[in-house]
């Protein structure tokens, strides 16, 4: 069978396989880019055993837990406490004394996965005395990954980085301040957690559920087509209060967007945007 | 939407070297005819805290072609050279690219593979993949993926490269048509991109 046949066999088989899983289970993928999707549509086929896209739909459409292991592949992100440190740096320059006018913020950290960031954001705030009237809100698409978020424990290992990415965020105490290391694990300082409500939501077909002064969702939207994430972008405008803020990764962008024009660029480098007054 | 056919029908190149090859990677650039009738995709391997900006100055500066770093969902438009951000794959679709922040692959991220597999799979026999100078075996898997897919696959040799590595686990696939000098694969994408390479 020439490639391009076979190219278009298999984007029908992944049509049906999304829109099974979306008619049987909620979860809509179909406007997930297709390149990164296909790529892990195949990995958890090959896990599997099976050989074949349709062979993976008929193992979702029957059994719930291939449906689980499905969306791991498919959700978990990458993640790291203090990913780009300059961020973290100009989040506190540039975002906190305007949070300081407020008597109570909520902030909401959408796709915050295994929750390295949320941890980041908490620590962020607690130095600049702010996360005593503070809740954040960190949602997942994912329940086990929501889980772990909520335990909050990582490997030993990775706290060497963590430090490093840290100090160069701006932090201003000992990073070992935040957790308890034992054996080859650490666990977060559990008082962070007293602030943070951890629960499902899925941007795609989930509505806004508060209004938010700020909104962090970096290096999610990027597994989105175009269509997806302006649909995205227009939850979160409606979801952030006058002047609410609007953090997205680094090679993210609100200037496509049908709704660039209802935001105002605080630090264009670190993609930090604030919603108009009105 | 990807702008622009060279008279040979390619319509997107795609260089892929590790962070030694960036020298590499200008001499060939340097070759190319301007105003670039297709777009280049150049991914390199390197740290995320290389100086970023400055690469895409030393490109414009030194091989006379506007120079861009991707972001998500950016056209690959005809003219300019496009840059792979470090820390991100990049994965080409619909004449755009998606970023993702997926593992690395084959300790890589970027990773050259990923480029070329996807870039492949948009282009098909429109795409002209080259690899360049660099340590452990990146590009090789999608060298093959190009071939397969009826595009045309460039290497340097393995004898000039300052780390032949990448180079020669990519000609071991036995999928690479032209294996060439670095100024003999600058005036090939020439030929290429003007006409009468085929």
């Amino acid at each position: 069978m020439p490639a391009h046949a076979e190219a278009e066999r298999e984007a029908i088989e992944i049509s049906l396989l999304l829109e099974g899983v979306h008619q049987q289970y909620g979860f809509d993928f179909r406007q997930y880019a297709r390149a990164s999707l296909r790529r892990r549509l195949w990995r958890r086929v090959y896990a599997e055993g099976l050989r074949t896209i349709s062979g993976l739909q008929e193992r979702v459409l029957h059994d719930r837990s291939a449906m689980e292991r499905l969306l791991l592949d498919l959700s978990i992100n990458v993640t790291s406490m203090f990913r780009d440190p300059a961020f973290f740096a100009s989040f506190r320059q540039h975002v906190v004394p305007a949070l300081r006018t407020y008597p109570f913020l909520r902030i909401w950290n959408a796709g915050c996965s295994t929750g390295e960031e949320t941890y980041s954001l908490a620590i962020l705030l607690r130095e600049v005395g702010l996360l005593d009237r503070t809740r954040i809100y960190a949602t997942d698409i994912n329940e086990s990954v929501l889980a772990s978020a909520a335990e909050g424990i990582y490997p030993l290992a990775k706290m060497q980085e963590y430090t490093e990415n840290y100090l160069a965020a701006g932090g201003s105490r000992s990073f070992s301040d935040y957790y308890r290391a034992a054996y080859e694990r650490a666990q977060i300082d559990r008082s962070l957690t007293e602030n943070i409500v951890f629960a499902a939501h899925n941007l795609v077909s989930d509505r806004s559920f508060n209004e938010f002064h700020v909104i962090v969702c970096r290096n999610v939207m990027i597994y989105f087509d175009r269509t997806l994430q302006g649909r995205v972008h227009r939850l979160f405008l409606d979801s952030l209060v006058p002047f609410g803020i609007l953090a997205l990764g680094h090679k993210e962008t609100l200037a496509h967007s049908p709704i660039a024009d209802a935001f105002d660029v605080v630090d264009e480098q670190e993609r930090i945007y604030r919603r108009h007054g009105s | 939407m990807t702008s622009g056919f060279s008279p040979d029908g390619v319509d997107l190149v795609v260089v892929g070297a590790s962070w030694g090859g960036v020298d590499a990677a200008m001499q060939v650039l340097r070759e190319l005819p301007a105003p670039l009738p297709v777009p280049v995709l150049l991914v390199l391997h390197r740290s995320r805290t290389s100086e970023r900006a400055l690469l895409e100055r030393v490109i414009e500066r030194d091989c006379g072609h506007p120079a861009r770093e991707l972001g998500d969902k950016d056209d690959l438009t005809a003219g300019t050279i496009h840059l792979a951000p470090p820390d991100y794959h990049v994965l080409v679709e619909g004449g755009s690219v998606s970023l993702t922040v997926e593992d690395p692959v084959n300790h890589s991220r970027p990773s050259v593979d990923l480029a070329f597999e996807t870039a492949a799979e948009d282009h098909a026999e429109r795409l002209v993949a080259v690899l360049l100078s660099g340590l452990g075996r990146d590009g090789a898997h999608g060298i093959e993926v190009v071939h397969r897919h009826g595009g045309r696959t460039l290497v340097q040799d393995p004898a000039e490269a300052e780390r032949p590595d990448m180079p020669q686990a990519a000609i071991d696939t036995g999928c690479v048509d032209e294996v060439a000098t670095l100024r003999g694969i600058g005036l090939r994408l020439r030929e290429l991109l003007e006409g009468g390479g085929r």
